[in-house]
């Protein structure tokens, strides 16, 4: 579904952040990237999401380049959650979501009554379908991040690309959006790639583990491969980390 | 049985149609109002047979609030359009020091006597745009940081660069010669009196297509408005929309700015006055703005005008009087505006 090869990229004419990543996910798959702070886990996403063009290598999506791919179609089979941010202006929630229905409009259209439609189920998978009528600027930050990820889902994307999505949120919303999109990829055959340093909540949901360090590709594999002692403490530079496997389940912590 | 409906939130077209219906004809109101007030009253129906109350009619009165209107829309929709782009409610030609920019370059073309044209377009023009464009791009590019625009830094590089423009006016008022030096000084104060339709001929070759031009984007900049990134990952070519943006606000700024001198705060007052009235909707508060922003400055030139009859007071004053004490609230309710 989407691929990166031997993908590049630098800042400005900062240090490379990417260097040199080739990695692939296939349709349906719901995998996590991980890795500590720095090592270009929101640069590779945004690279995926179109935001940024590597340097060199060469970022694909559906077999094509996504730089070849125009804009506004792009958008329509790949969504993307930034981190948290605040919004300036107090739009209302709907509003917010409805902006997800703007690759489908044309220029001086409107929203009509499919896409309010499309934006209310969106809201209601998150759960959130109580706030439409709410402004943005009067929510939590973690209603906030919600609000975010059904944006994503009005778009009616191919490919999910989350970064940090459940920064801001509590325990119990945490595992929500967790177990929304795991149902998603089960309904709909939604791709999802999703930059989490919730490593508890991993295994059994996501089917696949890519862990950067350094802007390289560290490890990859199903999660009860990459989740354990000894490639963490790899992936993290840290000996202490530590897991178990608990009722079907991956347990971490660090000593 | 008790069936609970909800009603739907109004489709947005439905919001627009009412919004653009209210506003033309609080515009019209206005404009028929401001025709006929002065200290000499128009009578309408002497217009006909009248030579006088003609010649106040064509060559005074309709060509002043039509001047009025050019300008009041082009600050409003700029000031709508660059709060959008720099996500930040406070944000306006003015307080960025675009208004400012606009004026060292015309104040210089006014101090080397550039009246000419160049192929029917005066220099006076150009020079303001080229002022605004400098200003714009240097407030843009202090308060970037990355994908964030940093809004405390983007309103102090604006206040900066206001204090080295008007340094600037004041240092070429010095040097040129005391005709030139009075020029530039009735032109600061900032007037929309004008005699006749040439003026106004000239600046709507400039002003209606950057009006189009940002009416046409202003499906890009309602999603800008809720982040850089999202606009991006939504389908916008953020990079080509914010050079566009930039050029179109330096043209509307930087003409009117070199016809109508420092007339601060429309940009300001008039876009938060149409999201109170009609919501957020970038696609509703930027017509929204070309016409209050009209009716806006024909208000004020009205009140300047008539306050205190025989004296016309500036209009730059009457709308920084106005509109110093809105951005003072604004700022008093920032936590309404997380951004900041």
């Amino acid at each position: 579904m989407f691929e990166a090869r031997n993908a590049e990229f630098a800042y400005a004419t900062a240090a490379p952040v990417i260097r040199g990543v080739t990695l692939a996910a296939g349709r349906g798959q719901l995998s996590a990237l991980i890795g500590p702070n720095g090592c270009g886990k929101s640069t590779l996403i945004r690279l995926f999401a179109g935001l940024l063009t590597p340097a060199r290598g060469e970022i694909r999506f559906d077999g094509a380049r996504l730089d070849t791919i125009p804009r506004r179609e792009a958008a329509k089979r790949i969504a993307y959650v930034p981190q948290a941010t605040a919004l300036a202006f107090p739009f209302t929630v709907l509003e917010v979501v409805l902006t997800g229905r703007s690759p489908y409009t044309a220029r001086f259209r409107f929203e009509d009554a499919h896409d309010r439609e499309r934006a209310m189920e969106a809201l209601e998978t998150v759960d959130a379908g109580h706030l439409a009528a709410r402004r943005v600027t009067e929510l939590s930050g973690g209603e906030r991040q919600m609000v975010a990820v059904a944006r994503a889902l009005a778009q009616e994307p191919q490919c999910l690309l989350l970064d940090e999505p459940s920064a801001a949120l509590d325990l119990k919303h945490r595992a929500a959006l967790m177990r929304t999109l795991a149902a998603l990829r089960d309904a709909q055959g939604l791709t999802a790639l999703v930059v989490t340093h919730d490593l508890h909540l991993i295994d059994p949901l996501f089917d696949h583990v890519f862990a950067l360090r350094g802007g390289l590709l560290a490890a990859e594999g199903r999660p009860e491969e990459v989740l354990t002692d000894a490639v963490l403490a790899d992936v993290y530079e840290d000996p202490h980390v530590r897991t178990r496997r608990v009722e079907g389940r991956t347990l971490i912590w660090s000593n | 049985m008790a069936i609970v409906t909800k009603a739907p939130p109004e489709a947005t077209a439905v919001r627009l149609w009412r919004a653009l219906a209210l506003l033309t004809g609080l515009l019209l109101v206005v404009a028929v109002v401001a025709v006929w007030a002065g200290s000499r009253t128009l009578d309408f129906a002497s217009l006909r047979t009248d030579p006088m109350a003609r010649t106040l009619f064509f060559r005074l009165r309709l060509p002043r609030v039509i001047m009025a209107a050019l300008i009041g829309s082009s600050l409003a929709v700029a000031g709508a359009a660059l709060q959008a782009l720099f996500r930040n409610p406070l944000a306006e030609p003015a307080t960025l020091g675009v208004s400012g920019g606009g004026a060292v370059g015309a104040s210089l073309a006014i101090a080397f006597g550039w009246g000419s044209r160049v192929s029917g377009i005066p220099v006076v023009f150009i020079a303001g745009f080229g002022g605004a464009m400098v200003a714009v791009l240097l407030v843009h590019r202090i308060a970037r940081s990355g994908t964030l625009l940093l809004p405390g830094a983007l309103l102090l590089a604006g206040v900066v660069v206001n204090l080295i423009a008007s340094a600037a006016v004041l240092a070429i008022q010095y040097m040129t010669d005391p005709s030139r030096a009075l020029e530039i000084l009735r032109w600061i104060i900032g007037s929309v009196e004008v005699i006749g339709f040439d003026t106004i001929w000239r600046m709507l070759l400039f002003l209606a297509p950057c009006w189009i031009a940002l009416l046409a984007l202003s499906r890009e900049l309602h999603l800008l408005a809720m982040g850089e990134e999202t606009a991006g990952a939504l389908g916008v070519n953020v990079e080509r929309c914010e050079t566009a943006i930039h050029l179109i606000c330096s043209v509307l700024v930087g003409v009117t700015v070199a016809v109508g001198g420092a007339i601060g705060f429309v940009g300001l007052i008039v876009p938060h006055a149409v999201r109170l009235m009609f919501g957020e909707d970038l696609r509703i508060v930027l017509p929204g703005s070309l016409l209050l922003g009209a009716g806006f400055l024909i208000a004020a030139d009205l009140v300047a005008r008539i306050a205190f009859d025989p004296i016309e007071l500036p209009v730059g004053a009457v709308t920084a009087l106005v509109g110093g004490p809105v951005f003072l609230w604004l700022l008093h309710r920032r936590q309404r505006y997380s951004a900041l």
